[in-house]
């Protein structure tokens, strides 16, 4: 028994280990082979840049790029925000009135089963081009934050809705002290595909205002530069798009995490 | 052996509340309560017992006030349905029903919070807990506790509101035996020191007969009073009231009308 003691507490310990080097190793890996077989094979660089291109192209344009970055990440926050800020109030609404829900709920059905890049060009016809971009963003981003949330404010404990009834609590306090918190996980998970979705609608977006001519985000530079047979700024620039949506994801993975770690079964460690 | 005795116990005086003919008829059509009368006297430990489905807990939940009868009527002592104010009743449910999102101090302030109610609610918060035997976990979350310590949590919840009325819907049937005789045992304890008056539902003839002043048996579907009986061994009880030969001669006495209830019921 005392043997197998170590081994359980270093188990844990060597299985994070391997789970942040293993992709490292990988990563690595591509990028060895992926340069190797560019030289070998003789590619010229408009066809597919090697590693070192890729990255040299990265910091010779880093001031276009950076300033293109911004512009992206600025509409995908934007749509974000307004993405979370709609989709639980619409939830909320929905939640305290039955006849709002039916009114409403297909069409937030129909907007979302509409692919986005059908309804961007008409959006760019209608609306300034900024505005354009954070309403793609906002369409995309929001449905998931309103059926997660719809769904947890409607998965509370009925016990514990009992009772509130029997201890008189007001429709406010039954909103904010149990529908809200015991929706928080849902909400969390609603948010954390928001989060990746708003930056694919910005993309998108931007991608059909590039077509026409305008715009200055990242989309449009990958656009430009496909044009312009710029092949290692697309790779430069696509390679921001995903480090953007990566940092995204970990973030709101980390306030979920941050949020929910006292309470819920999500964010617990199990010992096995 | 001791004595059937199938009446009234001696506790008497005006009811605290008063079940007459209530029936409960589900929209679906299962009648769940045929016309039960039961009247609670101040100060008891009354249990209704019956087999699943014989509407003992819709019962309570009628007296709550979180069910409305379909027939009858509910009637409060003491000045009337004024004093069956939501302050008046603590409710102790059949799970926890703890918030996991809140710590147990939150959780058992919750009563006091909803009534508006907070100046000295730290402190009454503290006394229940302290009530409960639960002082060192005010700041722990419900799902860093025990079973049984939930269900003090959720016992304290009940009693912070410092209630006349105790309505217990099957809180020990989910624990393991050991935690379920302390918890009768703390219970009994409870009850003794604060003079409440307790309904209590169970499907456990043990139970009923261990912490009982009077026990009223049910007939299933429909359910109403199968008959009623007064266990009138002294209080306080204690484990040797558990092994005791009278103890032993109630349990025989109850199953067996709960055995003639069942067959009413089936009848």
């Amino acid at each position: 028994m005392s043997e197998a003691k170590p081994k359980d507490e270093s188990g844990p310990r060597a299985e994070r280990a391997l789970r942040l080097l293993l992709p490292i190793v990988v990563l690595g890996l591509t990028v060895v082979l992926w340069g190797a077989v560019v030289r070998w094979r003789g590619i010229p660089p408009y066809v597919l840049p090697g590693p070192e291109l890729v990255f040299t192209t990265l910091v010779a344009d880093w001031a276009m790029l950076s300033e293109a970055l911004a512009v992206t990440l600025l509409t995908t926050l934007q749509g974000f925000v307004l993405a979370a800020v709609g989709g639980i109030g619409l939830a909320v609404l929905f939640n305290q009135s039955r006849l709002i829900e039916y009114s409403l709920y297909p069409y937030a059905v129909i907007l979302q089963v509409t692919p986005i890049v059908a309804i961007a060009p008409l959006l760019l016809v209608y609306l300034p081009q900024p505005a354009a971009v954070l309403a793609c963003a906002w369409i995309v981003a929001f449905f998931p934050v309103l059926a997660n949330t719809t769904l947890g404010l409607n998965s509370v404990d009925r016990n514990l809705a009992d009772l509130f009834r029997l201890y008189g609590a007001t429709r406010w306090q039954v909103l904010w002290e149990l529908k809200l918190p015991a929706a928080l996980p849902y909400i969390l998970g609603g948010l954390k595909i928001a989060g990746g979705l708003s930056l694919i609608g910005a993309v998108v977006a931007e991608i059909a205002a590039g077509s026409a001519g305008a715009g200055s985000g990242l989309a449009y530079r990958i656009v430009e530069a496909g044009y312009r047979l710029n092949i290692p700024r697309m790779f430069a620039a696509l390679l921001l798009l995903s480090a953007a949506g990566v940092v995204i994801f970990f973030a709101l993975a980390l306030v979920s995490h941050l949020l929910l770690r006292r309470w819920h079964e999500s964010a617990l460690a199990r010992e096995v | 052996m001791p004595a059937p005795v199938i009446a009234p116990p001696a506790s008497s005086g005006p009811a605290v509340v008063a079940l007459d003919g209530v029936g409960k008829t589900f929209a679906n059509g299962v009648v769940a309560l045929d016309r039960l009368d039961l009247d609670v006297r101040p100060g008891e430990f009354v249990s209704l017992l019956g087999p699943s489905g014989c509407g003992k807990s819709t019962a309570l939940r009628i007296i709550a006030g979180l069910s409305a009868p379909s027939r009858g009527r509910v009637a409060w002592g003491e000045g009337g349905a004024a004093t069956a104010g939501p302050h008046r009743i603590g409710f102790v449910f059949q799970e926890p029903t703890l918030m996991p999102w809140a710590t147990v101090a939150a959780n058992v302030r919750l009563p006091l919070k909803l009534a508006g109610l907070t100046p000295d609610a730290p402190a009454r918060v503290d006394a229940a807990l302290a009530r409960v035997g639960l002082d060192g976990f005010a700041q722990s979350y419900p799902r860093e506790l025990s079973g049984g310590m939930k269900m003090r949590a959720s016992i304290a919840r009940a009693l912070v509101t410092e209630p006349g009325l105790l309505l217990m819907d099957e809180p020990f049937a989910a624990l393991d035996e050991i935690t379920r005789f302390r918890l009768n045992n703390d219970l009994l304890t409870l009850w003794q020191a604060l003079r409440k008056t307790v309904v209590f539902v169970t499907h456990s003839v043990f139970e009923s007969v261990y912490l009982s002043q009077r026990i009223v048996v049910m007939t299933p579907r429909p359910g109403r009073v199968f008959t009623e009986l007064a266990i009138e061994a002294p209080h306080p009880r204690d484990e040797r009231f558990r092994t005791s030969a009278d103890y032993a001669g109630y349990c025989r006495l109850v199953s067996e009308a709960l055995s003639g209830a069942i067959a009413a019921g089936e009848r």
